[in-house]
């Protein structure tokens, strides 16, 4: 197969995915760049680079101070962050599970998350500050169900996905029954329940901020983490790995991050499930690097989506979880029939 | 002297389906074993527990004369390894990135693989032929490559023990024999200590130092390959009559047709 290199030659071959990799990362930072501009720029009263400059370096009672200090650069730090927390989570449940179809969804976040959410709105409409707090607190309650469900002496990662099925059912059961009782308030629940960053500001920033570093702190102590456990269970314990409390580290990482994001922005999904699956196709399997593209990645895909979910359907807010969804969908399906011609 | 590995009265059983018992075994230090028997005979289960990759519910594996169920797992990983015979498939990493988590139980969790140890990187690549492919993906090598590639990252671990689960099955006589000499080179130089579970039984006499047949869970036969090979033993373990033939000093068996008394 290989032609047989000389001793010189052998030294001459370097890691070509090094120089790929770093490329990969500048790219996906000027994408951000750029889709964090946009977002800054369009929408009902579109700005052109300079003026957002201006209004951004220099505080004064204009127009364009306020609409790109106050309105556009909130929302889009938010749906940055947001962003870079569902991908980073889905990258890292894909690993532990060895799954490409694993999302926050399947620990049960977004179910868990969704049912305390619309509680808080359906039956305590008064306690509506302490949505983010219920909506978090909800989703890790059912990963941590999920987690014991799934506990046989180990948590392999097909019974925690089949646990995570049946939880998710149950929870989804729930929340459906509660709407149903309830159809007149559907209408204060829905955009929730789709995802959305309307009206997000320097609160939810704030509020997401500590999450998002905490998080993201954590991620990198646990990148080893991951690249041993997609190696199979057998051989990262002959490498003297100890998977189960490995695997459960991640998996709670992971749901705090995205708990931590669909407790501001509401059910986004896709974001999770895509992302990774792109960079992974990119970039290759490795966590050093699958990670910080994954984050970056989210981060410009929701503020794209939501800059878009805002000024294509002007004077229509469309919540941008319902954009991700029908760009996400078909695309997922292009990534499947890819995958079933090789 | 310690023995290399030692497991003394293993019991093993799912529910009332018993799968070892009475399991007696030592692996002298810079030994090769081969490990023979029938499907479902339990060799692979015997190697499992010797990787403490699963628990026996009765009796000890000792490690140079100590149980390794009181041991950490890094502390095992830094002697003993294992290649199985297959690994996960769809992993887009490069051949070096796999060999390099193969130095995990030297690192401490902090520690990144980098300076000395990637020194032992580079060596566990060359000594399994690897090093003109480790700039590779897994994805673009071939069944033998992908093995070697694999085997390259346990001798990263710098392992005293290396235990193998059938891991020519799936390859071709031509890589099945690249694989067994590229072992036999890592015996005999760094007197590794050797335990591999095998289905060819020619290429067990022709390669191991001594073969232990398992039939039911219990030891039936061990010894010198010379010493194994009998008609009898295939009789009995194999249920099978075959002619055994001399090449060298080394025994070969020729299989002739399915023994007559066959039981079970």
């Amino acid at each position: 197969m290989t032609s047989l290199a000389s001793k010189s030659n052998v030294q001459l071959i370097k890691d070509p995915r090094y120089i790929r990799n770093i490329g990969l990362l500048v790219g996906g930072i000027v994408l951000l760049l750029a889709a964090v501009l946009v977002g800054l720029m369009a929408g009902a009263i579109s700005l052109p680079a300079a003026e957002v400059w201006t209004a951004l370096v220099r505080d004064s009672d204009s127009e364009a101070r306020q609409i790109v200090w106050n309105l556009r650069l909130p929302r889009v730090l938010t749906g940055m962050l947001a962003g870079a927390c569902l991908a980073t989570s889905g990258a890292f449940l894909q690993g532990v599970f060895r799954n490409p179809l694993a999302d926050p969804g399947i620990i049960g976040v977004s179910s868990g998350g969704g049912l305390a959410a619309v509680v808080i709105m359906i039956l305590f409409p008064a306690q509506i500050a302490y949505l983010p707090m219920a909506a978090f607190f909800g989703a890790l309650g059912a990963a941590v169900v999920v987690y014991i469900l799934a506990w046989k002496g180990g948590a392999s990662p097909l019974r925690l996905i089949l646990a995570g099925v049946a939880v998710n059912s149950l929870l989804g059961a729930g929340m459906t029954t509660l709407m149903i009782l309830n159809s007149e308030k559907v209408q204060a629940v829905l955009p929730w329940m789709s995802g959305s960053l309307n009206g997000r500001s320097w609160p939810h920033f704030d509020a997401l901020l500590p999450y998002t570093i905490v998080g993201g702190l954590a991620s990198i102590f646990l990148i080893k983490q991951a690249n041993l456990l997609v190696l199979g269970d057998d051989t990262a314990k002959v490498l003297g790995n100890r998977v189960e409390t490995g695997r459960l580290l991640i998996i709670l990482l992971s749901t705090f991050l995205a708990g931590a994001a669909i407790s501001i922005v509401g059910m986004v999904g896709f974001v999770g499930l895509v992302v990774p699956h792109i960079v992974r196709l990119l970039a290759g399997g490795n966590y050093r690097i699958l990670l910080p593209l994954s984050a970056i990645g989210g981060a410009a895909l929701v503020v794209m989506a939501d800059t878009a979910a805002r000024s294509w359907f002007d004077p229509i807010e469309f919540p941008v979880g319902i954009l991700l969804a029908l760009l996400g969908a078909p695309f997922f399906l292009y990534l499947l029939r890819k995958g079933l011609g090789k | 002297m310690n023995a290399a590995l030692s497991a003394s009265d293993l019991k093993y059983g799912y529910r009332t389906n018993t799968v070892i018992e009475g399991f007696d075994l030592d692996v002298k230090p810079g030994e090769w074993l081969g490990i023979v028997g029938p499907n479902g005979s339990g060799k692979s289960t015997v190697l499992r527990m010797l990787a403490r990759l699963i628990q026996p519910h009765h009796g000890t594996v000792a490690m140079y004369g100590e149980c390794i169920s009181g041991m950490s797992t890094k502390a095992i990983a830094k002697k003993l390894t294992m290649l199985s015979q297959t690994q996960e498939a769809a992993l887009d990493i490069t051949v070096r990135e796999l060999v390099r988590r193969g130095r995990n139980p030297h690192l401490n969790w902090y520690e990144e693989c980098r300076g000395e140890h990637e020194k032992v990187v580079d060596w566990a690549l060359q000594s399994t032929k690897m090093t003109e492919l480790q700039h590779r993906s897994l994805l673009a090598l071939s069944g033998g490559e992908r093995q070697r590639a694999w085997l390259a990252m346990c001798m990263a671990q710098s392992p005293e023990i290396l235990l193998l689960d059938e891991p020519t099955t799936y390859l071709d006589i031509a890589h099945q024999l690249e694989l067994m000499e590229l072992i036999r080179g890592l015996n005999k130089e760094q007197s590794l200590t050797v335990v591999m579970v095998l289905h060819d039984l020619n290429q067990a006499a022709r390669y191991c130092d001594r073969i232990v047949a398992i039939k039911d869970g219990a030891v039936v036969r061990e010894g010198r390959p010379s010493e194994v090979f009998q008609p009898q033993f295939f009789r009995e373990v194999f249920g099978i009559e075959a002619k055994i033939h001399d090449d060298d000093g080394i025994p070969f068996y020729l299989p002739c047709g399915i023994a007559c008394e066959r039981e079970g």
